[in-house]
């Protein structure tokens, strides 16, 4: 079973609910960080790292003396990363895909496979929690392919059915953000109680509607802004699992890098119950809403 | 004109409130929204726009049901898992699928049309702030560096055509195709951070990116009160990199209260957060007039 934790505004708890949840899932789980631009879920669980391997994208590379400048190639890629400029054959290593098509369609073997690298995978354990994470390197602008790649790590890591995971993403709702929560069996939205978080909701909604999985909300900071965001999730049947109460305690000790399902019992109770709703929207059966007992 | 970017690496560190309150304390600049993927700043601009256009951006394979023979070539020439057997045929799933081309190439049927992507709309718009370049990119697409780079073209030549002289920007969380997009050229980035583990964490990676484009970068703190062990972490970094604190700004429920109002947050009050971002922007002003100078 795959959760994913997602949001559309940046810093509305997607990292603190996700290292919560690891900590009280209570059944083997992997706390996976899909948030490859910017990964910090290792700084609240702070992970011993075991291992850890670069990632890298094939790109082509132009074997000296081989082109006949038939144009193939360029005239395929669509990404602008090789171009024949007269009858010299360029390529752009930073702009490629790794489609292999230029590969593929050169009739006279004048490109060979090279590399670009894209970051790394870094896997490890803590305290009973297993950990895999990507990280991209910095000056790389594509984070989907290093995700690719973290999604089969994870893959291999749930193989055998005896793990779930806890999957923290990235912000936004475009392709990276799509890409995170593509092989989860339920989504859950991180969002807070400002037009802000709203909109930024109502657009990860729509973006993630057409994947046709169970969905559901924490809002987070509840008791801040206004009651819009409650509205909105009864109004469109987006049960709301948790509401975590707006308490200046609970962003000292997020300053501090602590797990809040360990700076309290009502804390920890709280993600303890949200998991197991998670378990049973994951598995398609209904949830109740928590909002009164913890509001 | 110079052109200032707030950026963040880690998103919700205030990029959005920060930008519409030095948009309100400069003289009416070209205002864009360059995060493209979840743009916050018209609710606090209401803008009215007075041209839109669509974006198209890209490409997607489509199988033709009726012309497929099932051959199986198109799955196995795709690397992104975007082709998959529906029956006794294949179906492209446009989620997936890169707009490469490679199996519209090599179908043997030739029975793969690739078709151009609508993927967001964009604006131009007036505010009571100034003129405001922004889009939305439908949710779910890609190809947000190429409308980082449209926007950012367009503020350009509004920036010329009516003579003003400065744009603010505010750009994407993370580090990379449209904060990549945005940094190109730009005269100061603005980084917004918190005194967390993960902003400290995400700064450190949004300065090697500007370092990395040679691009200056000036600092603002923002809740600093909320750790002051992290506040100097952040500061000894700054220090380190020798990027300019410009503001250390407060935890203000102000922000929240003007958000809800769709006011900047400098409009609405004028109390200590108010008084960090005024001094913030003159701090910024100087920097960029010093950097011009040079």
């Amino acid at each position: 079973m795959i959760i994913a934790v997602a949001s559309g505004k940046g810093g509305t708890g997607k990292t603190t609910v996700s290292a919560s949840l690891a900590q009280v899932w209570g059944a083997p789980v992997v706390a996976v960080d899909l948030d490859v631009e910017e990964p910090n879920l290792h700084l609240f669980l702070r992970p011993e790292i075991n291992s850890r391997q670069q990632a890298w994208l094939e790109v082509p590379r132009v074997v000296e003396g081989a082109c006949t400048a038939c144009g193939a190639c360029s005239e395929l890629c669509q990404f602008k990363a090789i171009s024949l400029l007269g009858d010299v054959l360029l390529t752009f290593p930073e702009m490629c895909h790794g489609c292999g098509g230029c590969l593929a369609v050169c009739p006279s073997g004048a490109l060979t496979p090279d590399q670009r690298e894209l970051g790394e995978i870094l896997w490890g354990r803590a305290e009973g929690v297993g950990f895999l994470s990507g990280r991209l390197r910095v000056g790389e602008a594509m984070s989907p392919p290093l995700m690719r790649q973290v999604r089969q790590a994870l893959a291999v890591l749930l193989a055998d059915g005896g793990r779930d995971a806890i999957v923290d993403s990235p912000p936004g709702v475009s392709c990276p953000a799509v890409n995170a929560v593509m092989d989860a069996d339920a989504i859950l939205l991180v969002t807070e109680p400002t037009p802000f978080g709203l909109h930024d909701l109502a657009l990860a909604r729509e973006a993630f509607t057409p994947l046709g999985k169970p969905m559901a909300a924490v809002i987070n900071r509840a008791g801040l802004g206004d009651d819009r965001v409650r509205e909105f999730c009864q109004r469109e049947g987006l049960p709301i699992l948790a509401e975590i109460p707006f308490a200046r305690r609970a962003a000292e000790a997020y300053a501090r890098g602590q797990v809040l399902a360990s700076v309290s019992d009502e804390y920890r109770d709280l993600f303890a119950d949200l998991a197991q709703d998670l378990r049973r929207l994951a598995a398609g059966e209904p949830v109740r809403e928590r909002v009164a007992a913890h509001a | 004109m110079p052109e200032i970017v707030v950026i963040s690496g880690k998103g919700g560190t205030g990029k959005t409130s920060v930008t519409a309150a030095l948009a309100h304390l400069a003289d009416h600049p070209i205002i864009c929204d360059l995060d493209v993927d979840a743009p916050d700043l018209h609710l606090l601009l209401q803008p009215r726009p007075w041209r839109q256009e669509e974006f198209r951006s890209g490409f997607e394979a489509a199988i033709d049901p009726l012309a497929c023979q099932g051959c199986g070539e198109c799955q196995v020439r795709c690397r992104y898992g975007a082709i998959n057997p529906r029956g006794e045929i294949y179906a492209v799933d446009p989620l997936r699928c890169e707009g490469c081309k490679v199996c519209v190439h090599f179908c043997p049927a030739q029975a793969i049309a690739f078709n151009e992507r609508h993927c967001g709309r964009w604006q131009i718009s007036d505010t009571r702030l100034g003129v405001m370049v922004h889009a939305q990119l439908f949710p779910g697409q890609e190809n947000s560096g190429r409308l980082v780079a449209l926007l950012r073209q367009q503020a350009k030549e509004l920036a010329k055509t009516r003579g003003q002289a400065l744009i603010i920007c505010d750009g994407a969380p993370g580090i990379g195709c449209p904060v990549i997009s945005s940094l190109s050229g730009v005269d100061l980035a603005v980084a917004v951070c918190e005194p967390t583990p993960s902003g400290l964490h995400d700064l450190e990676r949004v300065a090697q990116l500007c370092e990395h484009f040679r691009v200056p970068v000036a600092v603002i703190i923002n809740k600093h009160d909320l750790s002051p062990d992290r506040t100097r972490e952040i500061e000894d970094l700054c220090r380190l990199r020798r990027m300019p604190l410009v503001a250390q700004l407060p935890f203000d429920e102000a922000v929240v209260k003007a958000m809800l109002v769709g006011q900047t947050v400098t409009e609405y009050d004028h109390g200590p957060i108010s008084q960090g971002l005024t001094q913030a922007w003159q701090a910024i002003q100087a920097l960029t007039r010093d950097r011009r100078a040079a």
